[in-house]
């Protein structure tokens, strides 16, 4: 860990304007996944800005019908809220099927959006890592690659987003709202919130250097069945191999995302129209261009076969 | 004292205080956080600075050059050392690798510098500054691909190669045959307590607080690195955080502690950090293990084969996946073969019963495919094909042998008549559910061990010896020895361990701890009784030790009386005769898993376990109940998760810290129950105890593969068995 420089803003224009002075500056909200970064080198801010005092930390219901999540509402507290357990339990399950108690007390409803990969490559700075090193190259691709993404991938990083929260997210539209360095605020839908990897896997979001996240807002409620189901080797604290959230209507319509697939959570809109048609039908518009790798194909009849026991069990009442 | 005839009846046998459920005696200590583990050791010495372990970024080459320039200058820097600048360094005799390493590389994360700083974050971030330049050299990573290069290896309990009767002759003879191919992965010991230690130099005189499960080996290692007198070196290490094998040896944090406090001029303390732990440590050795089994139509095996193949870097040693097979089934004809091919990963050493674990985890998924192929209930067949002689040599019986008892009650118990012999008959909602039985096989070793009693005039027993308790209980069945020994209630005893100074006991691994740490206590306590009996002018052979008191005839005598005003004091040590050679000694168990496969997703969960133990008698029913629900939980991690991911291109275990090399958390380990025969063998010392420590681990993994083909009719014989290796062969879902 570099020394550091620290701060903490009492209001996000101050938040904003510390960044936009201080170049090399982050937001550190829990923490939780930033100090791990920086005790390894992974990260080396110069200047830290606490937000922690921010007044972001509650959940309100906006005028539409909707919620208005601040950016600091910690994860076991937006589980638990009655509102998001009535109108989008799907949010609830993912967030309890992500972390652990602890964790989940500290993480942040930014944060969760922000953390960044766990590629065993991308912590190991002995390793060529495109992410954590522009232009060193991809030690995953042709490594280990078991955990990896296996859609929207590039020959520069085949890394996943690791978030459970940001699937449920993107399933239910949340749109994240932002001050930037010069006091604009702006919605960011969620759909681009996260970008591909591409020849910048660095660049993980849209977020402009600076640009600081003040809420999650959720659209009025959609009903239906609200599943989440993860995948993984272990029963617990363990990050997605595949994970699917969906919502299912009576009449078998519905929106499906998934984790643990690709470098952002992946929804195709256009694959939702074959929900009647099944499982398959959906996963293959879903999968469609998908490139595994030899360790990692297994994700893809692991998609289809997860999605179906979800359908079945939405089905089943 | 010597034990060269099996024991007759002794004050142990009285069971007053020994074999009883007792709580933990450093219990409170651990719970309240006041037992102090090394790293946290502030009190010992003063003025301790912070070492700070660089690991080689390269698997295999040279250092060129490195560049300490700008570590030096950090802020709060005191000192750091290379294999440069650390002066001569021996090799230990139990190390492969050297632990400071430079301008050689033998494998990635081997410790190249300690950095010394004021405090812990300066140590850290200097040693970030460090600039390392290096030639690669093409190194050997992938055990398949350098199999065929493997040498004949030695075990440490027999030859690289045995032979009985004809086994090629009577396996292809053999009506019904099994040939199949197993691979066990590289797996990490994981333990909570990273590898710690805080040295203080006095002049030529070294003080070392670590966490270290052999500290007579260590403190000879040590010395022996450093090229100091042994008697030079003191360790002390009261409460060790977990080891299973990883912290047997002296290790770099041990080193670089003593070499950073030199070169600082002050005391020093090292943690490897845990992302450093999984390449620069030793690990238990991946295997390719072929089985052959031939037998005739009705079940009687009439040839068993075994061949294992491990890799180690040169000079290491095979793993010794074989051993269990001389021994736990019978048979004319018979084969072992361990071959060891060399290869650039980080050392291969002993982890929680080296051998046996992944060699039942492979034996016993190939004793549960025979029993199929010849369509008898995977008990019986075991039990069909019991001993209870050594099958090599028919005229050495085992000294206890109940492992059919263990495979009946245990069928009992966990309701085995429940499971259906044809695979994948039984679904419970999204669940495929099957049942599983493994043997487990463990020797029962015993090794020479010292303990010290001071008897003192407020009636208070003192036990110093250096056994360690690693998590396992030695305090507790020490204790629980020395107060039935002496006849004192137990918080009459107060129990010192794991100090060089205190005489050298056996230490706790291969399981040999437990028996042979108390049976020196014995030895000592029979010392001390004859002080006492001798300074009350009674005859040793009538005296009676009982309620803090010495009676012989009507005389009674408080004991604290008679240790008068300076106490007494006895040592000695417990030695072995051949007792073990004429006796096969082993611990023996059943061990029944219950499993769940999701049909849809292939997940697996454990869902209810059992282990029935023939393990000698219990000295503690609670630690030892507790140990082996450990082994079980090693076990569950064993089938199903532990898997240390070699690169093969850039040579090292990727999956290097405790996120990526998954162990069971709660959630993956529901219901666990134990039962003991509890049957004392009188052959393996006056405690008439054996080993239960890593009996628990040895048959769960195959348990779990087996209940697996139970539940769903696959076969896996890759561990750890993941959904991946299922998906392809589930029924459709829908
Ligand atoms: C052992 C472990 C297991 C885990 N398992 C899971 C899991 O199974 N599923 C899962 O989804 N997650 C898991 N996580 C990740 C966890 O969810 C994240 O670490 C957490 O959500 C991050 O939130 P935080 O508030 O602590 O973020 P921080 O660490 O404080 O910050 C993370 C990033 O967000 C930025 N940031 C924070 N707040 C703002 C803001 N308001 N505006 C702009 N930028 C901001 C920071 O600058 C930083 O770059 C796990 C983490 C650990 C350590
Ligand atoms: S997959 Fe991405 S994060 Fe992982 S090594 Fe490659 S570039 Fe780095």
């Amino acid at each position: 860990m570099r020394p550091f420089t620290y701060e903490r803003a009492r209001s996000p224009a101050e938040a904003v304007a510390a960044a936009t002075r201080t170049p090399g500056a982050r937001f550190i909200a829990g923490g939780t996944n930033l100090l791990d970064l920086m005790k390894l080198e992974i990260e080396a801010p110069a200047h830290l800005i606490d937000v922690n005092g921010l007044a972001l930390d509650s959940i309100e219901t906006t005028p539409e019908g909707g919620l208005r999540i601040g950016a600091l509402v910690r994860n076991t507290d937006l589980a638990a809220d009655a509102r998001v357990r009535r109108d989008y339990v799907l949010l609830s399950r993912a967030l309890l099927a992500g972390a652990s108690g602890q964790l989940r007390n500290r993480a942040t409803t930014a944060g969760n959006l922000l953390q960044r990969t766990r590629c065993p490559y991308f912590y190991d700075t002995n390793m060529p890592c495109n992410k954590r090193q522009p232009g060193s190259g991809c030690a995953a691709i042709g490594g280990f690659s078991r955990q990896h993404a296996v859609l929207g991938t590039s020959e520069a990083c085949i890394a996943t987003h690791p978030s459970d929260m940001a699937v449920a997210m993107r399933a239910l539209d949340a749109v994240v709202e932002t001050v930037r360095a010069d006091g604009a605020a702006r919605s960011i839908p969620i759909a681009e919130f996260h970008r591909l990897p591409g020849d910048s896997p660095q660049m993980e979001t849209v977020l402009a250097p600076g640009e600081l996240i003040t809420a999650v807002t959720l659209p009025r409620p959609v009903g239906g069945r609200q599943i989440y189901r993860k995948v993984r080797d272990r029963a617990s604290y363990a990050f997605a191999l595949v994970s699917v959230g969906a919502i299912i209507q009576r009449d078998g319509s519905g929106r499906v995302a998934l984790g643990g697939v690709a470098h952002k959570p992946w929804r195709v809109e256009a694959a939702e129209a074959e929900l009647p048609r099944g499982a398959k039908a959906v996963a293959d518009r879903l999968l469609a261009g998908a490139r595994p790798t030899q360790e990692n194909a297994f994700k893809l009849p692991l998609v289809e076969r997860t999605l179906g026991a979800v359908l079945a069990e939405a089905r089943g009442g | 004292m010597r034990f060269d005839t099996p024991a007759t009846t002794n004050p142990i046998d009285q069971l007053k205080i020994i074999g009883k459920p007792t709580d933990r005696i450093d219990g409170p200590l651990k719970t309240t956080g006041a037992a102090p583990y090394a790293y946290e050791r502030h009190d010992v010495v003063p003025n301790q600075a912070y070492g700070h372990v660089v690991g080689a970024a390269i698997a295999k080459g040279r250092i060129t050059s490195m560049d300490l320039a700008a570590a030096r200058r950090a802020p709060g820097v005191l000192a750091i050392v290379t294999a440069e600048n650390a002066g001569r360094l021996a090799k230990g005799n139990l190390n492969t690798a050297t632990l400071l390493g430079g301008p050689e590389i033998e494998h990635y994360h081997q410790a190249i510098a300690v950095v010394v700083a004021e405090s812990f974050e300066q140590a850290r971030a200097a040693a970030q500054l460090i600039r390392v330049d290096y030639v690669r050299a093409a190194g050997r990573f992938d055990l398949a691909a350098v199999k065929d290069s493997g040498r004949p290896a030695p075990l440490f309990s027999g030859p690289a190669d045995t032979a009985v009767g004809d086994f090629a002759d009577a396996f292809a003879a053999a009506p019904v045959q099994l040939d199949a191919t197993y691979t066990t992965p590289d797996q990490a010991h994981a333990m909570m307590e990273p590898h710690a230690s805080i040295a203080a130099w006095d002049g030529d005189r070294l003080t070392l607080w670590t966490s270290n499960q052999m500290i007579d080996w260590t403190t000879g290692e040590l010395a022996k690195t450093l090229g100091i007198a042994k008697e030079k070196v003191r360790l002390i290490s009261p409460f060790i955080g977990g080891g299973f094998g990883g912290k047997l040896f002296l290790r770099a944090d041990a080193l670089l502690a003593a070499l950073g406090a030199r070169a600082a001029g002050r005391p020093v303390k090292v943690a490897l950090p845990r992302p450093l732990m999984f390449n620069n440590t030793t690990h238990r050795p991946a295997t390719i293990q072929r089985l052959r089994i031939g037998a005739t139509r009705e079940g009687r095996i009439t040839a068993i084969g075994h061949e294992s193949w491990s890799g180690d870097l040169p000079g290491g040693k095979p793993e010794a996946a074989v051993q269990q097979t001389r021994l736990l089934y019978a048979g004319a004809n018979r084969l072992t073969t361990t071959r060891l091919a060399e290869l650039d990963l980080a050392e291969g050493n002993a982890m929680r019963a080296p051998g046996e674990a992944p060699g039942l985890m492979a034996l016993e998924i190939a004793i549960d495919e025979m029993a199929e192929k010849l369509g008898l209930d995977p008990i019986e067949f075991r039990i069909l094909n019991d001993t209870k002689v050594d099958p090599e040599k028919p005229d050495r019986p085992f000294s206890q042998r109940n492992l059919t008892q263990c495979l009946r009650l245990g069928a009992e118990r966990f309701g085995w008549s429940r499971r259906s012999a044809r695979p994948g008959q039984h679904r419970e909602g999204r669940w495929l559910l099957g049942m599983g039985v493994a043997a487990a096989y463990r020797g029962a070793p015993v090794e020479t061990s010292g303990a010290r009693i001071r008897l003192d005039g407020s009636g208070m027993v003192t036990v110093e010896t250096d056994m360690t308790d690693i998590g396992t209980g030695s305090y507790t069945i020490i204790g629980q020895t020395a107060a039935e020994m002496m006849g004192v209630p137990l918080d009459k005893v107060v129990v010192r361990l794991g100090d060089s100074s205190f005489p050298v006991s056996a230490g706790s691994g291969g399981q040999w701890g437990a028996n042979s740490a108390t049976a020196g206590v014995y030895a000592a306590c029979v010392k001390l009784r004859e002080a006492v009996a001798q300074k009350l002018g009674f005859n040793a052979a009538e005296v009676v030790f009982a309620d803090g008191e010495v009676r012989s005839g009507n005389r009674r005598v408080p004991l604290a009386e008679a240790a008068g005003e300076s106490g007494l004091l006895a040592e000695d040590r417990m030695e072995y005769g051949d007792l073990d050679k004429r006796y096969q000694q082993g611990t023996f168990a059943a061990q029944f898993i219950e499993a769940g496969v999701d049909a849809a997703t292939g997940e697996i969960r454990v869902r209810r376990m059992l282990s029935v133990c023939d393990a000698g008698r219990i000295l503690n029913p609670k630690t030892a109940r507790s140990q082996v629900i450990g082994g079980m939980t090693m076990g569950v991690g064993a089938a199903l998760m532990e898997e240390l991911v070699v690169d093969k291109r850039l040579g090292f275990f990727v999956n290097h810290d405790l996120a990526g090399y998954e162990v069971p958390v709660h959630a993956d380990i529901p219901h666990q129950e134990v039962i003991f025969l509890d049957e004392a063998d009188p052959t393996t010392s006056p405690m008439k105890a054996k080993g239960v420590a890593e009996l628990g681990i040895c048959g769960i993994g195959a348990a779990v593969a087996n209940a697996i083909h139970n539940a769903t009719g696959l076969r896996v014989r890759d561990y750890p068995i993941t959904l991946d290796k299922l998906l392809d062969r589930l029924p459709a879902v829908g």
